[in-house]
């Protein structure tokens, strides 16, 4: 009998907290190798639109995104626009945006660079042919239709 | 006082915190991350050639003609479809599965006729003296080989014409969510005639097989030597002009 009191006096020791820290580094590491940073802040509403047959992007690092859409703040108006890197753009500034991001890169490298289209689903066609033929004549052909997965 | 504080060692640093700066830079990471893996429709576009030569009579039934009109309509050759019925036409075009004369004509290839070729061209390539024809007939011989490799993988197989191009033109007014569904219908298109022929003749699907694996490489590129993706936009005749 003394003995069962005994135990209830002491109470439950407390919990350990000191691998705490381990554990929260372990998680922070996991998120630290996963994360991709935010490419850039966008400047133009995109709604991806859906499909089924996609392929993955493989290396993020030798992709270049060119967003069009409609611009964030509404005083520029409702017709889509091209975004570069963190800024509008015009037609024909894409040729010296492709040289840039190809001189940047290694030679061996400038081949497989994919430039990613990211393109609001009501723009009209006329403005992603434009930029298409603009990527030609840079001879930037590698690109993909950047969508969102949808069912099939 | 130097004495004092060797006897004692250096006070230890409390680690309470620890958890804390951790936790701080882990939500920082949780915010910043993007778990979501960019997917999208891959395509390559046809460079821009400088010389413009007449553009070679392609066959009419040869092309597969789909354009899109500024209020989203398609008119597939010459007649209006609905996209639920693209995929299988596309499909018909593709695998000519009746010997209609207005689809493309495949030409059947055999073990025999690849082996004869490649031999063929081995002795040109070892016998011509111009430079210019050695490249040629190189290129042909190295074509040849591909269709003896397919051709041991999958046996005798009816080869598209080279000509054989899906052509897709849009409208200046279209919308590009409409152009996305079409592009994607086509490559569901020939994804599915893939897998049906990977599924037959290794018995795993085309979308299965890894190009990791060197054998599984070798019937990836069997499998696309049968069922060649052509899709031209804009500009179709460049585009079959580069094929041959």
């Amino acid at each position: 009998m003394s003995r069962f009191k005994d135990k209830s006096n002491k109470g439950t020791p407390a919990i350990s907290t000191a691998s705490l820290p381990d554990i929260i580094f372990m998680l922070l590491f996991f998120f630290m190798v996963t994360t991709v940073m935010r490419e850039v802040d966008l400047k133009v509403k995109v709604t991806l639109p859906e499909a089924s047959e996609v392929d993955k992007l493989e290396d993020k690092a030798l992709v270049d995104y060119i967003y069009i859409g409609p611009p964030v703040s509404t005083s520029l108006g409702t017709e889509p626009l091209i975004q570069l890197n963190d800024q509008y753009a015009k037609l024909d500034e894409i040729g010296p945006w492709v040289k840039a991001n190809n001189d940047r890169r290694q030679e061996a490298e400038v081949p497989r660079i994919t430039r990613s289209l990211k393109v609001d689903k009501d723009t009209h066609m006329k403005i992603v042919t434009d930029v298409k033929q603009e990527l030609r004549k840079s001879n930037a052909l590698k690109i993909n239709y950047s969508t969102a997965r949808g069912r099939e | 006082m130097l004495k004092k504080r060797k006897r004692g060692g250096p006070g230890e640093i409390n680690a309470g915190s620890m958890a804390d700066i951790a936790f701080l830079l882990l939500i920082f990471f949780l915010v910043t991350t993007t778990m979501d893996t960019d997917v999208g429709i891959l395509r390559l576009l046809p460079p821009i050639v400088e010389d413009i030569t007449p553009p070679e009579k392609v066959k009419q039934r040869n092309i597969y003609e789909v354009l899109v009109n500024d209020a989203d309509q398609l008119l597939v050759e010459g007649q209006p479809m609905d996209i639920k019925d693209l995929r299988e036409g596309a499909k018909e075009f593709m695998t000519n599965p009746n010997n209609s004369e207005d689809l493309p004509e495949r030409t059947l290839i055999t073990r025999g006729e690849c082996e004869q070729q490649v031999a063929n061209f081995r002795s040109y390539v070892a016998q011509a003296t111009d430079a210019t024809d050695k490249q040629n007939y190189q290129k042909q011989l190295e074509k040849w080989e591909d269709k003896l490799q397919a051709v041991k993988l999958l046996g005798d197989y009816k080869e598209l014409p080279g000509a054989a191009v899906i052509s897709l033109q849009t409208g200046s007014k279209t919308s590009y969510n409409m152009y996305v569904q079409v592009q994607n219908e086509l490559e569901a298109a020939v994804r599915e005639l893939r897998d049906e022929l990977s599924k037959e003749k290794f018995g795993k699907k085309y979308t299965e097989l890894s190009d990791i694996k060197e054998e599984e490489r070798d019937m990836i590129r069997a499998v696309r030597m049968v069922f060649p993706q052509r899709i031209s936009e804009a500009e179709p005749v460049d585009v079959t002009q580069k094929e041959n």
